[in-house]
């Protein structure tokens, strides 16, 4: 399949500067996203996963160009979208959307859903005026909502149907690619079955690459091909989903399997467990970002931080343990 | 200016706040409609001068008594409605869009332009309100047109304040995310999408500010600087009657009346609002 | 379940008043806990998981809240008859709560150590620097590190687990022998998470502490709890010991919440999912409120709320438990 989508050393930083960082003459710039390079090919989808403070959200949205990215490069079909003009960002916004995770925050409370739905289509001028209506309809009824809704306000929805009203949104303009930014995250557990299985059937139908931004890792599992684990702006392991589950190599990737509650765990919790917490991004360790929590550190981990390496079948592994391999080999 | 707004906030606790906003909505109304068609209510032609009936006390004939000049009080008052309530609603409908505009520009586009508009806006809020209106005022010459142009070239800070304040946490939420990757224009965005939203407070805070315009506008065609004789406005009619206050006190009392009286509607409809929708001041 | 429980709800009833209508959140809530028990109590929003523990605390918001029915007896004490001065002796010494965010919890303008030492201070009348010192104490048991300096730290200086483990500092302060936990892992991380729920089985272990812990995930039910109750629609529809809720659940809601955990469905295949949406209270379905969305559901599910039916201890308020029983053992060959 080609290649869809490329990032190259993609980096986010924020600048804070408070009063009493001018009067201190320091400067605290938030590394949300610190060099990511991925690359995702059409129908395909990737998983990103970690916890707070990992950039996963800011990654998402500077690939969209919602927040410009500080340096590296975003490479959509070919086209450099870092430096792309107001028409061609214009294009770029039609085939890249993103579905959000507060339902109805990311409604707009005095329009109707066949507002917002209609808007886009008259914005963008899909079609003529007079069959607005009809694809409203079409279009609604794609993600499971009834036709009578259509004249209904966010507050007078659930929250599993305002979802779906942002899912549509995000499909009106036909995209290639989708960035579902913890789409499922604040729905309840009975509803969030649902909206995945209605992603998963929508992602196989429409052939689209989706990029699925989400803290739990079961979700991730069931609806991806390949996952990226993030920590601290950096990915630190990157593989085909069943891969990484079975062995993961990278000691956060483990720690983090194996905290995940479920079911099947009925003798409680495993003994061990991850000290700490994700530190802030203000304060980004030297070395491998990830050494002061790792129960695996060893010398080179204070000073080095570890170029990913790359595996055989496209996996990559940002650690020292393993043996780094030439690109290209 | 909370003197007057006063009765109407002891009013709207005691009755709560629907009862408030009810009984303000039905006095405004009744103003309303008075000033839609004067000519069903007032028996008599307001500048019309009858020197035949001056200086008659409220009677049968003439409920509110009529002036120097024998026009009918009752009648110059229904007729001045159109004047005060015309100060009061154009008085505040220039400022709120002129605010809007600021506040929107100002919050969703942030630095400079940002620090500018507010600069801009600390020099204006620096000056005493009334004393930059009479300042204008005097510069322009006396005339409603001068009242109208003086307040919407010092009214506009209050709603640039609150539309920028409800921009600045609205840009930042998920729904105008959404609007900005599905590429949508910056106008629409803001006024599209953004302003419905940041509207409320400035709007409450629009029937207070009705009251203190109507005030104003009265006080400064009673000083001869607003509408002129022998227009029946409240303010000019209060001034007429001055002289007369030992011998003839209804000429200025009654419309003094009717002063507090819209006042009053607006307060009430302004607190019953404000509780309603949860906006403080 | 020993002969007098050191917490017993029954009947527990609770009605919110909104536009003039009243919307019944709690009805008709029984359970009970021993010491160092973990119950699970388990639902989706507007089951009324969190309005029945505030209930239990009477700490029900604002005028529009009010318990209309049931008892809930702390060790053997009926606490409805209660007045607040009563209650406030309760909340404390005898039962502590601690919430999901704990940002909103904490006074951000008072030290950690101060507001351990002021619940200290108020129920056990100590002085100001044997609630310090006790302060210090709670913080080394909840696993804050540097104790010491993080007495004086304020809220804002620590981190989102930090801050949970001084919320559960504070509720212990005055040695509750019960712990009411809402959600309290939710917002946070999932490996903080782990520290969390493994701070709380150590503080089980260490002191006989009995916990109501409220959450909608099965998998931390899974982990830490001793007994499950599932709420739906105000209703408890399904209560058990935990392996025996988690493998062989008498109720389809239950049922539905097993199978729709990603983790049950082979990768790549749909969900299974429930179909519809919670009820909202202001309307109810008629008889079993669950039966819009069950696929065992009859005639008879339409016509009356289902009875409390129990099974060697296992309750389920489902007329059709037994056909689902069946149903499962079928298509589970073992």
């Amino acid at each position: 399949m080609p290649t869809l989508l490329q990032t190259r050393g993609l980096t986010v930083h924020f600048r804070q500067r408070s009063l009493m960082d001018l009067v201190t003459g320091t400067r605290r710039d938030v590394r949300a996203v610190n060099g990511i390079g991925l690359e995702l090919a059409a129908g395909e989808t990737l998983g990103l996963v970690g916890e707070s403070g990992c950039g996963k959200s800011t990654l998402g949205r500077a690939i969209l160009r919602l927040v410009e990215p500080t340096a590296g490069k975003v490479i959509f079909d070919g086209v450099d979208v870092t430096a792309m003009d107001a028409r061609a960002l214009l294009d770029f916004r039609r085939r890249a959307q993103m579905i959000f995770q507060d339902p109805f925050a990311s409604l707009n409370p005095r329009l109707t859903v066949g507002e917002t739905l209609a808007e886009v289509f008259r914005v963008h001028g899909i079609c003529p005026n007079s069959e607005i209506e009809q694809r409203v309809v079409g279009l609604m009824a794609k993600v499971g909502l009834s036709q009578d809704l259509m004249l209904r306000r966010p507050a007078a929805l659930s929250g599993g149907q305002c979802q779906r009203a942002g899912i549509a949104r995000a499909l009106a303009l036909s995209p290639d690619l989708v960035i579902a930014d913890e789409a499922v995250s604040a729905l309840d557990v009975s509803i969030q079955a649902q909206v995945l299985n209605l992603l998963s059937d929508l992602q196989r139908e429409l052939g689209l690459a989706m990029i699925f931004i989400s803290h739990d890792l079961g979700v991730v599992r069931h609806l991806c091909r390949r996952i990226a684990v993030m920590y601290l702006g950096r990915i630190v392991e990157i593989g085909p989903t069943e891969a990484i589950f079975a062995a993961p190599k990278h000691p956060y990737t483990q720690a983090l399997i194996a905290a995940i509650p479920r079911l099947d765990q009925a003798d409680g919790l495993p003994q061990e467990g991850l000290p700490g917490e994700p530190p802030s991004p203000t304060r980004i360790p030297a070395g491998c970002p990830f050494h002061p929590r790792c129960t695996r550190v060893f010398g080179p981990c204070e000073q080095d931080p570890a170029p990913a390496m790359r595996d055989a079948e496209g996996a990559r592994v940002a650690c020292h343990l393993y043996p780094a391999q030439l690109e290209g080999a | 200016m909370s003197a007057l707004t006063l009765p109407a906030r002891l009013l709207s606790r005691r009755f709560g706040a629907p009862r408030a906003l009810q009984v303000g909505a039905a006095i405004v109304f009744l103003w309303l409609s008075l000033a839609a068609v004067p000519a069903v209510f007032a028996p008599y032609d307001p500048i019309v001068q009858d020197l035949g009936a001056t200086l008659i006390a409220p009677s049968l004939a003439h409920p509110l008594g009529t002036d120097n000049f024998g026009r009918d009080v009752l009648s110059r008052i229904i007729w001045g409605t159109r004047l005060d309530l015309a100060m009061g609603v154009f008085g505040v409908l220039a400022p709120f869009v002129i605010g809007c505009v600021v506040g929107l520009v100002s919050g969703y586009f942030g630095r400079v332009v940002d620090a500018l508009l507010m600069r801009l806006l600390d020099v204006t809020i620096s000056f005493p309100y009334f004393v930059l209106v009479i300042a204008i005022i005097s510069v322009l010459g006396p005339g409603l047109q001068s009242f109208f142009i003086s307040v919407a070239l010092v009214g506009w800070v209050s709603y640039a304040r609150l539309i920028r304040a409800q921009t600045l946490v609205l840009k930042e939420s998920e729904f105008i995310l959404a609007a900005r990757s599905l590429g949508y224009s910056k106008a629409r965005i803001m006024f599209r999408h953004i302003l419905p939203n940041a509207v409320l407070p400035a709007a409450v805070f629009s029937m207070s500010d009705i009251v203190i315009v109507i005030l104003l506008g009265s006080a400064l065609s009673y000083l001869g600087l607003g509408a002129q004789p022998p227009a029946a406005e409240w303010g000019v009619m209060i001034a007429e009657g001055q002289v007369f206050m030992a011998t003839a006190w209804w000429i200025s009392f009654f419309p003094g009346l009717a002063i507090v009286l819209l006042a009053l509607g607006f307060s009430l409809v302004a607190d019953g609002l404000a509780e309603r929708f949860g906006v403080r001041e | 379940m020993t002969a007098v429980p050191l917490l017993a709800v029954k009947d527990l009833s609770v009605v919110f008043r909104r536009r003039g209508a009243d919307l019944e959140a709690v009805r008709g809530v029984s359970f009970a806990l021993d010491a160092s028990e973990i119950l699970g109590l388990v639902g989706e929003s507007g089951s009324g998981k969190t309005v029945t523990c505030r209930a239990l605390l009477k700490l029900l918001p604002g005028q529009n809240a009010r318990i209309t029915g049931g008892t809930v007896r702390l060790e053997d004490q009926d606490l409805m008859p209660l007045r607040e001065a009563e209650m406030r002796r309760i909340r404390g010494p005898k039962m502590a709560m601690i919430f999901q965010n704990p940002s909103s919890h904490l006074d951000p303008v008072m030290t950690i150590g101060r507001q351990i030492a002021e619940a200290i201070v108020f129920h056990e009348r100590a002085s100001e620097k044997q609630a310090r010192s006790r302060a210090l104490e709670l913080l080394r048991q909840v696993g804050i590190p540097d104790a010491e300096r993080q007495l004086d730290a304020y809220p804002h200086q620590l981190s989102g687990g930090m801050r949970q483990r001084a919320m559960i500092a504070i509720a212990l302060s005055c040695r509750p022998r019960l712990l009411i936990a809402d959600e309290p892992t939710t917002a946070l991380d999932v490996t903080v998470q782990a520290q969390i729920l493994r701070l709380l089985l150590r503080l089980r272990d260490e002191t006989g502490l009995a916990i109501v812990l409220i959450t909608h995930d099965l998998g931390v039910v899974a982990q830490t709890c001793d007994r499950v109750a599932v709420m739906y629609a105000g209703r408890i529809v399904e209560q058990g010991s935990k392996p025996t809720v988690l493998t062989c659940p008498l109720h389809p809601y239950t049922e539905g919440l097993i199978q729709s955990q990603p983790e049950a469905a082979p990768a790549s295949e749909r969900l299974s999912s429930i179909e519809g949406q919670p009820p909202s209270l202001a309307d109810l379905p008629s008889g079993c409120a669950f039966h819009p969305r069950c696929r065992y559901a009859q005639a008879a599910c339409r016509r009356h709320p289902p009875p409390l039916a129990e099974v060697d201890g296992h309750q389920t308020a489902c007329l059709r438990w037994e056909t689902l029983a069946a149903t499962r053992r079928i298509a589970e060959p073992s």
